[in-house]
């Protein structure tokens, strides 16, 4: 009876070592070598800006919080774009401005019931002046999806390329049309229409720090929401794609749309409906993340990247998949601005989107369908 | 080539003259139009041409749309401005300032970005279609960000001023712009020309076999991925001639160059053109070039033109043509023409064996 025996090590894994050696060594930079900057200033290669976990656990923790939540929001966003491409092999490139818009309506409902001009203060906001925003916006967006899909790309159903440039024409009409028209209740001229910077505000409730009693952490409980947001989406779309008769009929629609079809199920039906569901989705997004930071003209090209990142990463077109690529980008995104060496004013966290860059060419030199993808 | 060399078709001998006029218009433009059309439009033509038909390129004999090509045109232009600017007593302008004679510049620059365009080539080269857009779409994304934030090497604002640092050979750029606008048309020119040699070389022909069928190239011993990023680094350095020019031309390059408005602008082109022949470049670049001079001043009642800041913005202009070339006609003006042509010849003569269509589909 042999054992258990390792693999004979041969020349095809030494990228896969390398690789390996990398990733343990910035964990290791993490936890233990990064060093809090010196009081005179300068530093080396190992000076951060606040030290390795084990110095300094209340600022890892954060950090690791503040990447676990913006996840949260990551994911509600690209579950969308990963739910319309995973059935349909449609990459909506107009995913962003759909995102934006929803952002923009929502801002426009939250102005017109609490009335505040440009800046509303928190604890002016209950929990129907932030609901009822989303409630308006995302049917809004699900209905310009539902618009894109049937009027456009309906026809042109298998031509993948084209579809997309249909989406790509589309998400530049909407991004010049949000310039023109929003947004519109902010109080002074110089805000009014040209896409300028808006914020939501989150209800009065959540302005409160949570104290988690770990490392004396105290932390934004609407961050936390915004966390519990992202899981319930998850949840939901589990439910629903996993223990409806209908989520059934989708993940036939992915498997095999012609014999779907074939058993006399209507699959158009389906594809409108998960467009729409995908579309409303950025439009949650939107409000959420509008609410912790904001929405602004422009940003819809970093919501795109976001949700292609997040489906490249994970997997295309796979619910977990996003969900898996919503985490490891936002830790990547978060820990690189953060853990990156501060020796001076120009080193060096400003490379941290190289890691966003390394983090997509690792995954796809490995794994080109991504990490949950199937191969197509 | 599809057509017969020998006895060439009507519709050949008719592009060729066309061609033929075209060129000669171009050779002596700067003597005919006045020093906006020559200088701006057709400058500005021929370094967008070139750029888009690396896209062309890849498009229609690699089947890879890219959206990195904005990208690589604007890393082309950025490594030439680090290299060539001194930092001068105002500093306003940001980069390495490294003070480089402008030819070695040139010539680094054109590696350094075709190196780059391998790498990039390399990471999605298994990946096809849909995927390889959304792949480079991200490289363009990420490009813009690293410009924005990266101060060392370029920074919000980017650099300026590159345009006082040209070889000797280009000289004055405002003051004898001539010399710019005849080293942008052979450039323009070399592009087109070298992209139809290298189609027709043992290379173009196994990368348009890995296009129709890569399964079936792979099993005959040729390395798919490999071609694939062989193809990717020769469009890159076709975009890192247009980047050159164009930083001559403007004297500046900034994150706002390469960004995703840019990215699609540039598609725009390609696509008005027609994905499918690389003489739409320079057609679609012609096209979107007059549109962005000339439609700015409308104002439609009702629909916005996102004017309030920007003083008119022609984007859902542009959106729209866009989407109506998608929808009427994906191959573009190119595609209409051949599609005209086809449609002559078999009212013209005898029956359906009409020459079939020279595009194909990308």
């Amino acid at each position: 009876v042999t054992g258990f025996r390792l693999p004979r090590l041969n020349r095809r894994h030494i990228p896969l070592l390398a690789v390996g050696a990398v990733v343990v060594f910035a964990f290791a930079y993490v936890l233990f070598i990064a060093q809090k900057p010196p009081e005179a200033g300068g530093g080396s290669w190992r000076t951060t800006t606040f030290g390795s976990a084990v110095d300094d656990p209340a600022s890892f923790m954060r950090i690791f919080l503040d990447s676990i939540t913006f996840a949260g929001a990551l994911f509600i966003v690209a579950s969308g774009f990963a739910l319309i491409f995973g059935l349909m092999r449609v990459v909506n490139m107009a995913h962003g401005a759909f995102y934006l818009l929803g952002g923009y309506i929502a801002y426009e409902i939250q102005q017109a019931m609490a009335g505040q001009g440009f800046a509303i203060p928190t604890s002016s906001v209950n929990t129907w002046e932030w609901v009822a925003p989303l409630l308006v916006a995302a049917p809004c967006i699900a209905v310009v999806g539902l618009v894109t899909q049937q009027g456009f790309l309906r026809w042109n159903q298998g031509q993948e390329l084209r579809q997309a440039l249909i989406t790509i024409a589309i998400s530049v009409i909407i991004a010049d049309q949000i310039i023109a028209h929003f947004p519109r209740a902010t109080s002074t001229v110089a805000q009014k229409f040209g896409g300028s910077a808006v914020s939501l505000t989150w209800p009065g409730w959540t302005d409160r720090f949570v104290n988690l009693h770990i490392v004396g952490v105290q932390y934004s409980l609407a961050r936390f929401v915004m966390l519990g947001l992202g899981i319930a989406v998850g949840l939901a779309l589990w439910l629903w794609l996993y223990r409806t008769k209908m989520g059934m009929v989708i993940r036939a629609g992915v498997d095999d749309q012609k014999m779907t079809s074939a058993l006399g199920i209507n699959i158009q039906r389906t594809f409108a409906i998960a467009f729409a569901v995908g579309s409303a989705l950025a439009a949650f997004g939107a409000v959420v993340w509008a609410s912790q930071a904001n929405i602004a003209s422009g940003q819809d090209g970093q919501w795109l990247l976001n949700s292609l990142v997040v489906v490249i990463v994970g997997g295309m077109g796979s619910i977990f998949g996003a969900a898996a690529g919503a985490i490891l980008y936002a830790f990547v995104l978060n820990f690189s601005a953060t853990y990156l060496p501060t020796t001076g004013p120009d080193c060096c966290t400003q490379y941290s989107i190289v890691f966003t860059f390394a983090l997509i060419a690792l995954v796809l030199a490995f794994r080109p369908q991504g990490l949950f993808g199937r191969p197509a | 080539m599809r057509w017969n060399l020998l006895r060439s078709s009507p519709k050949t001998t008719i592009e060729r003259a066309i061609g033929a006029t075209a060129l000669v218009l171009a050779a002596i433009a700067p003597l005919v139009f006045n020093g906006y059309w020559a200088h701006e439009i057709l400058v500005e033509t021929f370094l967008f041409g070139i750029a888009a038909a690396s896209l062309i390129f890849l498009s229609a004999y690699g089947g890879m749309v890219s959206l990195a090509q904005t990208a690589l045109f604007g890393i082309a232009g950025v490594i030439l401005g680090n290299l060539v600017t001194r930092g001068g007593p105002g500093g306003t302008s940001k980069g390495l300032h490294l003070g480089w004679d402008p030819t070695l510049a040139l010539v680094i620059a054109i590696v350094l970005t075709t190196a780059i365009g391998l790498i990039f080539g390399a990471i999605a080269a298994r990946s096809v279609g849909i995927y390889f857009l959304m792949i480079t779409l991200t490289y363009s994304v990420i490009t813009t960000y690293f410009l924005g934030q990266v101060t060392v090497v370029s920074g919000f604002s980017g650099i300026g001023g590159i345009n006082q640092y040209t070889p000797g050979w280009i000289g004055d750029v405002i003051g004898h712009p001539n010399r710019l606008y005849y080293a942008s048309l052979v450039a323009a020119v070399f592009t087109y020309v070298v992209i139809r040699y290298v189609i027709r070389t043992p290379f173009g022909i196994a990368l348009q076999g890995v296009r129709d069928e890569p399964v079936r190239m792979s099993s005959l011993g040729y390395n798919v991925p490999l071609h694939r990023t062989l193809a990717f680094g020769f469009a890159a350095f076709l975009a890192s001639l247009g980047g050159i020019l164009y930083v001559w031309w403007s004297g500046q390059i900034a994150p706002g160059n390469v960004d995703l408005p840019e990215t699609i602008n540039l598609l725009v082109m390609a696509v008005i053109g027609g994905l499918a022949r690389i003489e739409g470049a320079w057609l679609g670049a012609f096209a979107f070039i007059i549109i962005q001079n000339y439609v700015r001043d409308f104002n439609f009642p009702l629909i916005g033109f996102g004017g309030t800041l920007f003083g008119g913005s022609f984007n859902t202009v542009i959106g729209v043509i866009f989407l109506l070339i998608v929808l009427v006609s994906p191959g573009g003006l190119m595609g209409i023409w051949d599609r005209a042509f086809a449609a002559r010849l078999r009212v013209g003569r005898r029956g359906p064996r009409a020459e079939a269509p020279a595009s194909t589909s990308g």
